[in-house]
């Protein structure tokens, strides 16, 4: 099986990758980040496996894209609350939702496979196969790392008054 | 499913990435060296077509009747999977070919890439490439020319499979005869090339 051209390819994959990098890092920044991902990619493109899944293949590449954004974002001074908050994806996620407007922020704090296991699951409405191909982890691995990142994002919404 | 799935599930079901994040992608790809081949899908008076583009030159001219999948497959495994929709790198192939419609153009100007095309088929589509406008020649005497008087099967094949159409004028070559023999696009688009042309109906 030959590979599809990339045209095709990134018109297949520019939405999914577009939503796991708001999940995963937030609106602002997933807009460049987007484009180092298909940077990479095209680079790359001619030596993929032919039997490649190239869905999984180009999600591995978003989260190591995220992971080099994390550290360049550590490496910078430590914005305020207040830059935090006008950073954030504001469009839509709503300041009233029942969970608050840092719904998606707390999201971001979670462990590494937790964090890469929820976006995978609610930007993409992903399978937890292939969550498990994404992440590199059993599919029950990906199932417990989701259940653990649900519940401590349940466990800070109560801690911060949810719904009052 | 609980509240708490629904909305994040909900806060990114609906975004989509602005089309800007597209054009940045591509321009960022052409400056980097990363684009193999470049094409587009354009409007002529006989119908769609799609040009694409190497480094060395023209690639490939085809007819696009339906949708253009199974010419891009063919390129992304013939030349290379490193192709993207990138129509101001045709430009100069769709100007040309509007004259040559206009009947303001009799050779074209743009360099071509047959590097893609085996041996013989080669030889053949050069001999054709030097065919004049508004003349004809029939496939022995092209086959004659490629080096090979004999191979009038092979001769026909390679026009038939003629990735560079119009260009590469393979409507010039006809049968000994006088038949139009066959053409890539159908005998129609053959038979409108040679009128434009004014070569006398076959």
């Amino acid at each position: 099986m030959a590979l599809p051209p990339f045209q095709e390819f990134y018109e297949t994959n520019r939405v999914g990758v577009y939503r796991y990098l708001v999940g995963a890092i937030g609106a602002n920044e997933a807009e460049d980040c987007l484009q180092e991902v298909f940077i990479d990619a095209l680079r790359a493109y001619p030596r993929v496996r032919r039997d490649s899944n190239l869905r999984a293949w180009v999600m591995r590449i978003a989260q190591r894209q995220v992971i080099d954004e994390s550290r360049r974002r550590k490496r910078r001074p430590e914005p305020t609350d207040s830059i935090t908050e006008r950073s954030e994806p504001l469009g839509q996620e709503p300041a009233d939702g029942p969970f608050g407007s840092g719904l998606w922020e707390r999201v971001r704090r979670l462990p590494p496979m937790q964090r890469g296991a929820i976006v995978h699951r609610f930007a993409n409405d992903c399978s937890y196969a292939e969550i498990a191909r994404t992440l590199g982890c059993t599919e029950v691995a990906a199932r417990r790392n989701v259940h653990e990142g649900l519940k401590k994002l349940r466990a800070a919404a109560q801690a911060i008054g949810r719904g009052a | 499913m609980n509240e708490l799935e629904a909305e994040l599930r909900r806060t990114l079901s609906s975004r989509e990435p602005p089309i800007s994040v597209d054009e940045r992608f591509r321009q960022r790809a052409l400056k980097e060296g990363l684009v193999d081949v470049a094409y587009s899908v354009f409007p002529s008076p006989i119908g769609r077509l799609l040009a694409a583009v190497t480094k060395r030159g023209l690639v490939r001219l085809a007819y696009i009747d339906g949708n253009a999948d199974a010419v891009l497959r063919l390129l992304a495994q013939d030349v290379s999977p490193r192709l993207l929709e990138l129509p101001a790198k045709t430009a100069s192939v769709r100007e040309e070919l509007q004259q040559y419609f206009a009947r303001e153009r009799e050779r074209f100007g743009i360099s071509i890439d047959l590097s893609h095309v085996p041996g013989f088929s080669m030889r053949v589509l050069e001999a054709t490439a030097d065919i004049p406008y508004g003349q004809v020649l029939t496939y022995r005497e092209v086959a004659r020319r490629a080096g090979r008087e004999a191979a009038v099967r092979a001769a026909g094949n390679a026009l038939a499979r003629n990735p560079i159409p119009i260009v590469v004028p393979c409507h010039r070559v006809v049968r000994t005869g006088g038949g139009l023999g066959g053409y890539t696009g159908g005998l129609d688009r053959k038979r409108r090339l040679l009128a434009l042309e004014g070569v006398p109906a076959a």
